[in-house]
């Protein structure tokens, strides 16, 4: 039996950004080293979903010797029922500038860009504004950064690190092979952080209170809080700050809507988990915990059981098909492949046991695929083929 | 000089020469045209001394860069999980109806093209569209049908 937690409410992220500038002030006072072993200590995680403790990415990026880096906010917020960081970034932008400066401080950078997605152009008036105040106070503070922001132009792809620098090269949105990571090999080849919106307003948090205050929030390896986007068959869809470590079991519990059949967690490229497995599933990051802990970037859309499984794969299925970048074979071919197939044994075309052939496929693609689209699509496939298996054939 | 072409200069000339200047200048010239024709593609080659194989391919990479000739207004409807749970195709066929064309097409007055697209992150909101830049989500019907209405009242321009 897993461990039970209680849902546990927070109120960090949105909470008023009006302390900023001394924040900013102290923060920028303080060693390198000395804000690197904070954010270490308090165990932050990268909150766009896959998870690389920010601490370690702000040290690896600082020891690096170059002159010319780049501290670079992902708001290519683009997976599919994720919607938090367009909400930060409308509320409280000045703690994910400030955090930007001070990455910049510890890195030794001077130029920090937002990578806004294209369907958030209508974002950019009062960001811009927003980047305006900010500039006019480290002008104040004789403090040498300045922000850009760099627009997208809808690709989900672009989301993906390396392909985010590509774009911002002026080319198609084709994720690099790694390593070299951006640490050493970022933007323009130089080295690069490149942070979610999410984890730079948690950072805010930490220099705010400390890492005690956030770290105390949690459970082991997955720390602090986090923004969960709940769309779905739920009576309360929002954005609301969740300590991290819940069981699936609570969660539907207090935003289903007394029906769920089954829960996509970390949105299209997560994972689903069908009822039967709400008990013993955690949401964090992996780790020792005893049951299954799923990592998100805070996705969570809720399916009651008038939804067929089988058009929830279909829709997930041509959403990759659209968005592969289609550089590498499993990835291009692969999705094109698993939707004419769930379509062919839906049809009848093709019989049951052609299920087995795609299950492995997206095995081969979990292997093969450069990057993590490809990668992912597997987790998904198999959970709905494998609990929904009636519903894909007849 | 043809307009496009005096417009490809100022924009280079606001945002650079380089490579990396070069999705700010397509998306520029997409704001003045709403499309990228292969005469403007060749122009932004020949400003940025680019192969213009290479800005093909960068631009029709972003699905936000159209290179077929669009109508004044575009209108993208989210299709993806939620949006498609919560009613989509009827918003589709509600807009549909009144503009009289079908997904992909354009209007004959050049006022309105209708697409669909993938996820605008308004989940919790959805069904959700964008009309250009503007966002218009938990549509229903009738809401629709008032908001075209007012687009169509206004000769086709933003409100």
């Amino acid at each position: 039996m897993a461990p039970i937690y209680q849902l546990k409410r927070v109120d960090f992220i949105f909470k008023d950004e009006n302390d900023w500038k001394e924040i900013l002030k102290n923060s920028i006072s303080r060693p390198p080293h000395e804000l690197i072993n904070e954010l270490i200590s308090s165990e932050l995680k990268g909150r766009g979903g896959a998870g690389f403790p920010t601490g370690l990415k702000w040290k690896l990026t600082a020891e690096v010797e170059n002159p010319e880096k780049y501290v670079i906010c992902n708001a290519d917020e683009g997976e599919p029922g994720t919607f938090k960081d367009r909400e930060i970034l409308s509320r409280v932008p000045l703690k994910v500038l400030t955090s930007m400066a001070v990455c910049a401080h510890v890195i030794g950078s001077k130029k920090g860009y937002i990578y806004l997605r294209g369907e958030y152009f209508f974002l950019q008036p009062e960001l811009n504004n927003a980047i305006g105040v900010f500039a006019e106070y480290c002008r104040e503070i004789g403090f040498d950064f300045t922000i850009r922001i760099f627009m997208g132009s809808g690709a989900y792809i672009c989301g993906e690190e390396t392909a985010l620098f590509e774009s911002m090269e002026g080319k198609r949105g084709e994720p690099r092979n790694k390593p070299p990571f951006p640490s050493t090999y970022g933007y323009m080849g130089k080295p690069t952080v490149i942070n979610n919106v999410e984890t730079l307003a948690h950072c805010y948090t930490i220099f705010e209170y400390g890492a005690k205050r956030f770290y105390d929030l949690g459970v082991q390896y997955s720390r602090g809080s986090k923004l969960f986007s709940v769309s779905g068959d739920t009576p309360k869809p929002g954005i609301y700050e969740l300590e991290l470590g819940m069981s699936l079991f609570d969660f539907v519990e207090e935003f289903g809507d007394g029906d769920t059949k089954a829960v996509q967690v970390g949105g299209a490229s997560g994972f689903l988990v069908p009822r039967k497995g709400f008990r013993e599933t955690t949401i964090g990051f992996q780790g020792k915990l005893t049951g299954i802990s799923l990592p998100t970037g805070g996705s969570m859309m809720l399916f009651n059981s008038s939804r067929s499984m089988y058009n929830v794969l279909d829709n997930y299925l041509e959403f990759f098909r659209e968005e592969s970048c289609g550089q590498c074979t499993p990835c291009r071919v692969g999705c094109q492949q698993l939707l004419n197939g769930i379509k062919a044994v839906k049809r009848g075309e093709k019989n049951a046991r052609y299920l087995e052939k795609l299950l492995r496929l997206t095995e081969t693609m979990q292997y093969t695929a450069k990057c993590g689209l490809g990668q992912s699509v597997a987790n998904s496939f198999s959970a709905i083929v494998e609990n929904f298996r009636e519903e894909m054939i007849y | 000089m043809y307009p496009v072409t005096e417009l490809i200069k100022n924009l280079a000339d606001q945002h650079g020469r380089s490579r990396h200047n070069l999705l700010p200048i397509l998306q520029g010239v997409v704001e003045q045209e709403r499309y990228l024709s292969e005469f403007s593609m060749i122009e932004i080659a020949r400003e940025l001394d680019l192969p213009a194989s290479e800005v093909y391919g960068t631009a029709t990479f972003y699905s936000f860069l159209e290179y077929k000739k669009m109508g004044k207004n575009i209108i993208r409807i989210c299709k993806t999980i939620t949006c498609s749970m919560k009613g989509k195709n009827q918003i589709v066929k509600t807009i549909e109806e009144m503009l009289k064309i079908n997904v992909g097409e354009t209007t004959p007055d050049g006022n309105f093209s209708l697409l669909q697209t993938n996820c605008l992150g308004f989940c919790h909101k959805a069904p959700a569209m964008l009309i250009n830049y503007e966002v218009y989500t938990d549509l229903t019907p009738e809401k629709v049908r008032e908001i075209l209405t007012k687009y169509i009242n206004n000769k086709g321009k933003e409100v």
